[in-house]
């Protein structure tokens, strides 16, 4: 009787938690993509991604609902913002005028359509498969300790190549983000220092190295110990 | 009134055209961007979903790779932004014409 209610209570708290994530998710995707401002757009993803990571929680997925929050509202959103910044593409964007014709009546039907193949494939109880191949979704430790012992056993060559993933973007983003002045401006110092640090020894050591060595070991002072 | 997987699967997808939708009708590439990390979090959802359903622990271990692979796509994708915007400053969706044939 009471164990009935209590699972009554349970499940009404549970929807309505739900109810709430998901206006909260809904209205946020629907900010992201009607607000004029950049800015705006950013802080209602904010928004999206509290709710998923409420959801998250809803699910009993622990570990994920923090690394939501950290690395999605508190890295990424944040990456957003200081690109617009830094940018100063803050500016308004005028939503009326429609370049494309018919861009978004296309677009709006097609986004429909995806929407009602997903919906039905997710409704009809299709989805099914074999339960816990990975390993079972509750073990001892709780989640955490759960997906921490899946990802460092059966996932951990993934694991470990993420790591080199996240090396790779580093460097890139580095290689991309680099200050560069136009190619004109940026030849011409690159010309500029060769000439006068580099180019002046080389062509005393160009003649030089072929009658005599002793030039080339002074100015480059690496072949003769 | 019970709530099982088929909501969240229901609100997962919603997402997904939401962000879909706003990929294709916005100029403005840090939006477009945007609408992709919305698209990244309907799936996500999805697969904590199927983890929950399946009782199984791998869909959670995708979505950690999920996650890991968006922070990477952000953080490129950005260094890209940065760069083709120093070049012809205001640039949206539209502008970048270089390979125009």
């Amino acid at each position: 009787m009471t164990s009935a209610l209590l699972l009554a209570a349970a499940s009404k708290v549970d929807v309505a938690v739900f109810v709430v994530s998901a206006i909260a998710i809904l209205a946020g995707a629907l900010g992201v993509i009607l607000s004029r401002n950049p800015v705006h757009s950013a802080l209602m993803l904010v928004m999206t991604l509290f709710g998923v990571a409420v959801l998250f929680v809803a699910q009993e997925a622990h570990f994920l609902a923090a690394v939501q929050v950290i690395v999605y509202a508190g890295a990424i959103v944040v990456l957003f913002l200081f690109v617009i910044m830094l940018l100063g593409v803050d500016r308004l964007e005028n939503l009326e005028v429609e370049p494309l014709k018919g861009q978004r009546p296309i677009a709006i039907f097609l986004g429909l359509a995806a929407m009602a193949q997903l919906v039905f494939l997710g409704g009809a109880q299709w989805a099914s498969g074999a339960p816990a191949v990975a390993g079972a979704a509750e073990g001892e430790g709780g989640n955490v300790a759960t997906l921490a012992r899946v990802l460092f056993t059966r996932y951990l060559y993934a694991f470990e190549l993420t790591s080199l993933l996240l090396v790779i973007a580093v460097v890139g983003a580095v290689l991309l983000s680099r200050r560069q002045t136009g190619p004109e401006t940026q030849t011409g110092p690159e010309t500029q220092t060769g000439p006068e640090t580099q180019t002046g020894p080389e062509t005393q050591t160009g003649p030089a190295s072929d009658t005599d060595t002793g030039a080339t070991t002074g100015v480059e002072g690496a072949p003769v110990p | 009134m019970t709530l099982d997987g088929s909501w969240y699967l229901t609100l997962a997808a919603a997402l997904f055209s939401i962000g879909a939708v706003g990929l294709l009708i916005r100029r403005n590439v840090l939006v477009m961007f945007m609408c992709v990390e919305l698209m990244l979090n309907a799936v996500n959802l999805t697969f904590v979903t199927f983890a929950r359903m399946l009782g199984d622990i791998g869909g959670q271990a995708l979505v950690f790779f999920v996650l890991v692979v968006a922070a990477a796509e952000v953080v490129v994708g950005l260094g890209i932004i940065v760069a083709v915007t120093r070049k012809n400053s205001g640039a949206t969706a539209d502008d970048l014409t270089l390979l125009r044939g």
